[in-house]
């Protein structure tokens, strides 16, 4: 039998504050003594209360921004109540019934939208080690500002669960709010999964596979359990309701809790905050710090940049910035974003497109093709330099090899403070265009004893050996001629 | 209030305090005493005295602490079984004001444990004897610190009041007990019951007393967003001419906290005051409401004390479930556990909407009917509690009979207003009756003076 499958997801951003959601201890535990970043509110002692830390809220506005949602100008935080080591409170404190964030949507780049229900603020909990008899308690991440974005049940395959995943890390990352670093738990998924005979009008039990930490685990824990349900269904069985975990190495979900173990986790007001009631201009302020974002580039680079080319540069936000710089837009500084009022809307006229054409083709194929192509992206040339190389490229000033050594040049600690015609010329590779100085060097290739015999030929009809003298001339220029023209001069000649 | 200056010494003062503690330790007062650092405390103010130096408002004033006050000497316990091993990191804001200005800790003041009660009977170190008669009861939960201020151990006493647990003791022993607006005073660093209730406040001997410790302690604190900003010191007084009484209000109360209570409405009546009858129909629901609310937010905040960080353990744990399950069930007296179950039961999936929803709608309903009364009044004058102090046990079998003594001072706490329990005379036993003052929010300046006024009119 074959099954429609459903899919909802739930991720966990980590905000990237300086301090924590409620504390005022460092939010950046990055190679820290465990315990080191803990605060009384964080170990939470008798007596201490939270203060909610104001960037946080920026943060989850510029988020919604990203997410095409709402905010919600009254927002609260609730506790949610469950007994573990990871959470000293004995509550998270967290937004059920009112969260900052309202619907929105995120577009995947194959056009499908998949509708956010909404997403809300919320704390982190500690990191747990289990030891054959004992456990170790590290508070470091307690407190960590989150947003968990959750969508509605609108993905229906492996891949989309797998791009959205992706879309929302770009955007996210994008936005300025999270460092976005996987590997170290900046963005989690936990994703439900059902299946319903293709047809039917009610969705089947779900089973939710917590804690991804990778697009490929997404898809390819969506794919184990749409074979896994299958199959159970197969059978006339009906898939238990429960939460499973993804083991990487076996490619296999588990089961963890089901749901009649599910916890009740008496959601209750939290007292000890004041509700957040923003203004529309508070929203308006934040949302304009943010930069540029994926569906920004991909409406402005559409039929410039080819689509593959485009989402492959779509992963690395500076090149996609630096190509924006290239287009005309401008930064306030090295390291600012381009700020929201300025987006480009003009069309760019032709040359322009050719140039980021070019340029994008060189990110692709020649920067991220280089082992050390993660730093690099840190130190990119400047839009002149790599303007200027399109120029010659495009002037046949150069060809494409040419280019491409040039282009990598740009790179080089000892060449990138200079110009891209002065690196050309360093390196030899700058076409010669001079029709003067190219006229005397075919002259000198006819007169050649040596092609006596091809030009008597190519006299009696045989076209194809002009490539053969064309070679000669590319020869006696020590490459640097340009091929088209040698070969226009050649025909003129041997008229 | 006696503070030290150049003929009153910090040291005497404090000696005497210390002394007097322990003539009355079979009261069972204190959780423990300070003896040391309150002396060093007290010789540092008399030598800054002596150097003609300048000291703070409250040099050398001696004062009982309840005990869930977080301070870094000595262990803070909240008479809790749970955290009698608990040593503080930090201290409150409110200890903090109080000793930037030269106030002298002496010791912890006894409580119900984690504030569970009305009676002081549910401490860990057993119960605190009324001044009066050590047979019956302090009230409570604040009870060790009003009968520190009753027996004239100690000028004054730090409390909180979550449902009457600083104006019910207060009037139990004959002293002033002032709960003020919530918000008023910071509450980092107190050891939560229900957040949304919890005051700090003060008993003292008189409302003149309470007023510089309000001055001193008033005022918004970066730790508590709940606080607000001071108006205490900014705030205009404003004299009282119409004083509310509530009709039915007090049914059931002992005849002579009736009688002086409408001993007192006369006596007002004849200094000019107009007193004015007020309907306010919603009261009634303001004790099962309380009942509601409080323990949800009370098994909420109780979570943290779980074993696992700080405080008791129990021993011969073999699990997680363990440490969580037997340290709590040692470490808690039965009326947290009582607290805890209804709270937990009250927020479980289900029951949410049924009680604590409606239990928060009913809670502004009671708001909004004290905002319309004192649109007719200035102030409202009621009993404090239906009974003078009992007997020690006569309700400990009796959960229900002990949470109605709290029906006439939890309307407040609920709708987040200042009430001062102020002493109004004797029964013919000798036991000491008072009626509470209630206020607009952020009346506190004004009503401290009005409690001043009309006790000098006596």
């Amino acid at each position: 039998m074959k099954y429609e499958i459903t899919i909802g997801i739930e991720c966990h951003v980590q905000l990237k504050t300086k301090t924590k959601l409620f504390s005022e201890v460092d939010n950046d535990a990055r190679e820290k003594e465990p315990n080191s970043c803990v605060s009384p509110v964080d170990y939470a002692l008798p007596g201490v209360l939270p203060r909610l830390n104001k960037e946080a809220v920026s943060l989850a506005v510029r988020a919604g921004y990203a997410l095409n949602s709402e905010i919600n100008l009254y927002s609260r935080f609730d506790r949610k109540h469950y007994y573990y080591p990871d959470l000293p409170k004995g509550y998270q404190i967290s937004q059920f019934y009112h969260p900052i964030i309202g619907a929105g949507f995120i577009e995947l780049p194959n056009g499908t939208k998949v509708r956010i229900e909404h997403a809300h603020m919320e704390e982190d909990a500690g990191k747990l080690t289990h030891f054959s008899n004992y456990s170790l308690v590290d508070l470091n991440r307690a407190g960590t500002p989150l947003i968990e974005i959750v969508s509605m049940p609108d993905i229906h395959s492996a891949t989309d669960a797998r791009d959205y995943c992706k879309e929302l890390w770009r955007a996210m990352t994008y936005a300025g709010v999270t460092y976005g670093d996987l590997y170290n738990g900046n963005m989690r998924f936990d994703v439900n999964i059902s299946l319903a005979p293709e047809g039917a009008k009610e969705l089947g039990r779900r089973a939710e596979i917590k804690n991804l930490n990778s697009f490929r685990s997404v898809e390819r824990a969506v794919e184990y359990e749409y074979e896994r349900q299958s199959k159970i269904l197969d059978a006339g069985e009906r898939v238990k309701q429960e939460t499973r975990g993804w083991n990487d190495a076996t490619g296999k979900t588990t089961s963890q809790r089901s749901k009649e173990e599910a916890q009740d986790y008496r959601y209750m007001p939290e007292p000890d905050i004041p509700p957040i009631r923003l203004t529309p201009e508070f929203v308006k302020e934040e949302q304009a710090k943010v930069g540029l974002l994926p569906r920004d580039y991909r409406k402005m680079f559409k039929g410039i940049i080819q689509d593959d080319i485009l989402e492959v540069l779509l992963d690395y936000q500076p090149l996609m910035d630096c190509l924006w710089q290239c287009a005309g837009g401008s930064f306030e500084g090295p390291k600012t974003r381009p700020s929201g009022p300025e987006r480009p809307e003009k069309e760019l006229p032709d040359i322009a497109k050719s140039h980021l054409k070019r340029i994008a083709n060189w990110f692709s194929s020649v920067l991220l093709a280089e082992e050390k192509s993660y730093e690099m992206l840190n130190d990119l040339p400047s839009s002149k330099q790599l303007d200027d190389l399109a120029e010659m490229t495009e002037k046949q000033e150069l060809s494409s090899t040419g280019a491409k050594e040039v282009f990598t040049k740009l790179f080089d600690p000892q060449m990138k403070n200079k110009g891209a015609k002065d690196i050309a010329k360093e390196l030899n590779v700058l076409q010669e265009n001079d029709t003067g100085a190219l006229e005397k060097i075919v002259d000198e290739v006819l007169s050649d004893p040596a092609c006596a015999k091809a030009v008597a030929d190519y006299k009696a009809g045989q076209e194809k050996v002009l490539g053969f003298l064309v070679g000669q001339v590319m020869k006696a220029s020590k490459g640097k001629a340009n091929p088209g023209a040698a070969q226009q001069i050649l025909k003129n000649k041997l008229k | 209030m006696k503070i030290a200056d150049k003929t009153t010494s910090a040291v005497q003062m404090v000696k005497e305090a210390l002394e007097k503690a322990k003539k009355y330790s079979d009261y069972h007062i204190f959780v423990s005493l300070n003896e040391e650092t309150a002396l060093k405390k007290a010789e540092e103010i008399d030598e800054k005295i002596a150097r003609g130096e300048k000291v703070g408002r409250l040099a050398g004033v001696p004062y009982a602490c309840k005990d869930n006050f977080l301070s870094e000497e000595g262990n803070t316990t909240a008479s809790s079984k749970i955290l009698e091993p608990f040593k503080a990191p930090i201290t409150a804001t409110a200890v903090e004001r109080l000793e930037d200005e030269g106030a002298i800790m002496i010791g912890r003041a006894n409580l119900d444990s984690f504030a569970h009660g009305s009676s002081t009977e549910n401490s860990y170190f057993g119960p605190t004897s009324n001044s009066k008669d050590k047979e019956r009861v302090a009230g409570g939960s604040s009870g060790g610190s009003a009968v520190a201020v009753a027996l004239d151990i100690v000028e004054f006493a730090t409390g909180t009041d979550t449902g009457g647990s600083i104006r019910q003791p207060a009037s139990f022993n004959g002293v002033y007990g002032f709960k003020p607006t919530y918000g008023t005073i910071s509450r980092y660093g107190v050891v939560a019951m229900a957040s949304s209730l919890d005051c700090v406040g003060f008993f003292a001997k008189d409302p003149e007393d309470i007023d510089l410790l309000m001055e001193v302690c008033a005022g918004q604190d970066p730790k508590d967003m709940t606080t607000l900003p001071d108006y205490y010191n900014k705030e205009n007084e404003i004299s009282a001419s119409k004083i509310g009484i509530v009709k039915g209000f007090g049914q059931g109360l002992a005849p002579e906290i009736k009688t002086a209570y409408e001993s007192e409405i006369e006596s007002l009546k004849s200094k000019g005051y107009e007193v004015i009858e007020l309907y306010m129909p919603t009261l009634k629901y303001a004790l099962p409401v309380y009942y509601i609310l409080c323990p949800a937010e009370v098994s909420s905040n109780l979570s943290r004390h779980d074993g696992v960080r700080y405080g008791f353990r129990a021993e011969g744990v073999e699990s997680l479930e363990d440490v969580y399950g037997k340290s709590r069930s040692e470490g808690f007296m039965p009326e947290n556990k009582r607290r805890i179950m209804i709270g937990n039961f009250v927020l479980s999936s289900g029951f949410y909407d049924a009680y604590y929803l409606k239990a928060a709608q009913a809670r502004t309903l009671i708001i909004k009917e004290y905002e319309e009364s004192f649109k007719k009044c200035d102030f409202i004058l009621t009993p404090v509690s239906p009974n003078p102090a009992f007997k020690l046990g006569e309700k400990t079998g009796d959960p229900l009979a002990m949470y109605m003594e709290d029906v006439l001072s939890v309307p407040l706490n609920l709708a987040g207003l200042p009430g001062l329990a102020i002493p109004v005379g004797k029964t013919k036993d000798g036991l000491d009756l008072g009626l509470q003052i209630v206020g607009p929010r952020r009346s506190d300046k004004s009503l401290l003076a009005f409690a001043s006024k009309i006790k000098e009119e006596k």
